[in-house]
């Protein structure tokens, strides 16, 4: 229907529940056919984006339009065309998977066999338990279930919120599998994910934080504009050696990601091998540090502090 | 629409609790009320057939009308008016003294007083012929203290409830509460669940109109609703023996409208409780206990303090069970009770009416 090259365009989107603001300012604009991520971390406001951008809450000011839909006035228009699959599991868990989709389908006055081809990759891999209740299913099949439901009515616009959220790493991997086919029958789709490694899978993410977007871009460009160098640096005593990195005059920050510490310099002042005799001087006998290259969460806290700041 | 309606059925089926509920509770609730329930005699209306008009029916008639219990209603005249006073629910009890009652009394024969009363309510009948009995009686002690005059025993006649049964009474009365309880909780609490598990967001973002979910959610229970109003009524027909001397077709149809009611008021609390448990206990409060006291089931209304008197007016059961008791014991037609069913149309549309205006097309 939209004949801009949007799907989604928001514009300064505010919402506050009493004194806390959930939504500050926010503008975005989603191109037709990718799929836009959302990170930040809980409570950053996704879910109460997602649910501005499904009809289901009213901001308190700025508009956003829907495939040309505004959320406000075209409601009713915009809930034949939007497929929406909350954070919690929003199915019947007394149906069965088979009475699940048929109900969705129904409401929507979608026919099955017409847009199976839509569902069929995911929903052939819970179609074995077809007869099983929705709520004896694992948590990755609940959400694949979801996504069926959520598809069947061939929605132009498709709001993930947290899909992937508990699910496991296997199932994890197929779900975005599966969201890249549907990129590629061109369906848009805006997804919120608390994990950084899945932002690498979007066409476009916005960091999220506090209800205000700390940046938009390919994921490719927002580590690019990493400011810092970046070193990983491994060691037996960390929390010891964070503490040591951060009072080098030099270091902007050390953090640490699993079993290394991410550490940002000013870019060009020092090598691996400063830091390492730097370490040794100190009591760190046995450390290993290469050269890193930026990953988005690194980004996201750099931002982050920035804003903090 | 269809889809809708089936799975509401599959969520019903599919829920011990509720076929409990739905099932289970008119047989339980059927066997309970079939104790009889104790009232109170205050301000009855008594109206007075005496063709005589002489001074020693004056007399009783004042010593019947100044004790607390009774008011004094209309005169009447012939065995038809009778009749028609008791349908129109005017009085309690008539009185009905014999021709040339002093002179028989005189000539030293023995005069008839008649109490018929309207034991459609058959405690408050049996309370209020006794009553009457003790006044008359009292009055002809203290008045002719001389043995040798005959002793006046009234002769007492029961109307549409000759045995007295208890359960005449209590069928009219659990047919609406169970109508009431299971339709109006039942939806409430069904909609709140969709709120509850977050459902209702998914439906919300769907082509689905408010209207559209509201009917979805009641016309399962109005069918259910309806199997059970049937059951109760053959159930307490083969069991107990109790009659439908009116039109049967006509108590369905108001039962229908009953139901609708009911059910347009579960909607109503289901748009101001958003989980479950609220929507139970508002039921409760709001429904159950009013239906059960304050609507002439148990506690006869015209007994009631003025406050109470005013809220049981706006209780919807306390029409409907009018109505029933109408139908089935009186046997009386739609010209008698076209006020209280006007009542609960009124009612129905305000309910329905102020539901879809509050249902919310969005979260929050």
């Amino acid at each position: 229907m939209g004949t801009s090259e949007y799907a989604i365009e928001c514009a300064s989107i505010s919402k506050s529940y009493g004194k806390v603001k959930a939504l500050q300012e926010l503008s975005f604009s989603v191109k037709k056919g990718e799929i836009f991520g959302f990170i930040g971390p809980d409570g950053a406001g996704k879910t109460t984006l997602f649910r501005i951008l499904t009809t289901l809450l009213l901001p308190d000011t700025g508009t956003a339009l829907v495939d040309g839909l505004d959320v406000v006035k075209d409601y009713k228009a915009l809930r034949r065309i939007l497929g929406y699959m909350p954070g919690r599991f929003s199915l019947y868990q007394d149906l069965t998977v088979e009475e699940n989709l048929q109900f969705f389908a129904g409401i929507f006055q979608a026919d099955i066999r017409e847009n199976y081809y839509l569902i069929r990759d995911i929903y052939e891999q819970i179609a074995p338990f077809a007869k099983r209740k929705a709520g004896k299913l694992s948590g990755g099949m609940k959400q694949k279930l979801a996504l069926s439901c959520a598809l069947i009515h061939k929605p132009v616009v498709l709001v993930l919120d947290e899909p992937t959220t508990g699910v496991d790493a296997v199932s994890r991997r197929e779900f975005w599998e599966m969201l890249i086919r549907l990129k590629n029958d061109g369906i848009t789709i805006v997804v919120a994910t608390p994990y950084m490694d899945e932002a690498t899978l979007c066409d476009r993410v916005a960091l999220i934080q506090h209800g205000r977007i700390l940046a938009t871009d390919t994921p490719q460009a927002i580590t690019n504009a990493f400011p810092w160098q970046l070193f990983e640096v491994k060691s037996t005593d960390t929390l010891n050696m964070i503490n040591l990195l951060k009072q080098h005059p030099e270091v902007h920050n050390a953090d640490m990601f699993g079993e290394t510490v991410h550490v940002s310099v000013k870019p060009g002042r020092i090598s691996a091998d400063d830091l390492f005799s730097y370490l040794q001087e100190h009591g760190h006998l046995q450390s290993e540090i290469i050269q890193g290259n930026p990953g988005i969460e690194d980004c996201f806290i750099d931002l982050m502090r920035m804003t903090n700041e | 629409m269809k889809r809708f309606v089936i799975k509401e059925f599959l969520h019903i089926f599919r829920d011990t609790r509720s076929m409990i509920i739905l099932f289970g509770m008119p047989l339980v609730q059927v066997l309970l009320f079939g104790f009889a329930i104790t009232n109170e005699v205050k301000d009855v209306k008594v109206s007075v057939v005496d063709p005589a008009q002489d001074e020693v029916t004056t007399a009783i008639r004042n010593s019947l009308f100044s004790s607390a219990y009774f008011l004094k209603g209309e005169i009447l005249y012939s065995q038809n008016e009778i009749e028609e006073s008791f349908r129109k629910g005017k009085n309690k009890m008539v009185v009905v003294f014999e021709n040339d009652f002093a002179g028989k009394l005189g000539r030293g024969e023995k005069p008839s007083i008649q109490l018929i009363a309207d034991a459609s309510d058959p405690n408050t009948a049996n309370l209020v012929v006794n009553y009457a009995n003790g006044i008359i009686n009292n009055h002809f002690q203290t008045l002719y203290t001389n043995p040798g005059l005959p002793v006046v025993v009234p002769e007492v006649r029961m109307m549409y409830n000759p045995a007295l049964a208890g359960v005449y009474m209590f069928v009219p009365g659990i047919i609406t509460v169970l109508l009431m309880l299971v339709s109006a909780m039942m939806t409430s609490i069904s909609i709140a669940r969709e709120k509850e598990l977050g459902t209702m967001e998914v439906l919300l973002v769907s082509p689905l109109k408010p209207i559209q979910i509201v009917a979805g959610k009641v016309l399962p229970y109005v069918l259910l609703s309806f199997i059970n109003a049937v059951s109760i009524l053959l159930l307490s027909y083969f069991v107990f023996g109790v009659p439908v001397n009116g039109s049967v077709v006509l108590l369905l149809a108001e039962s229908i409208l009953f139901i609708v009611l009911a059910l347009s008021l579960g909607i109503l609390i289901s748009t101001v409780s958003n989980n479950q448990q609220t929507a139970m206990m508002l039921s409760m409060f709001a429904l159950m206990l009013p239906t059960i006291l304050l609507s002439g089931f148990i506690f006869p209304v015209e007994n009631m303090p003025d406050i109470l008197q005013w809220l049981s007016a706006l209780m919807p059961p306390r029409w409907f069970i009018q109505i029933i008791k109408s139908i089935m014991l009186k046997g009386t037609g739609l010209a008698y009770f076209w006020k209280e069913t006007l009542i609960l149309i009124a009612m129905t549309i305000v309910f329905i009416l102020v539901s879809v205006k509050k249902f919310k097309i969005r979260l929050a």
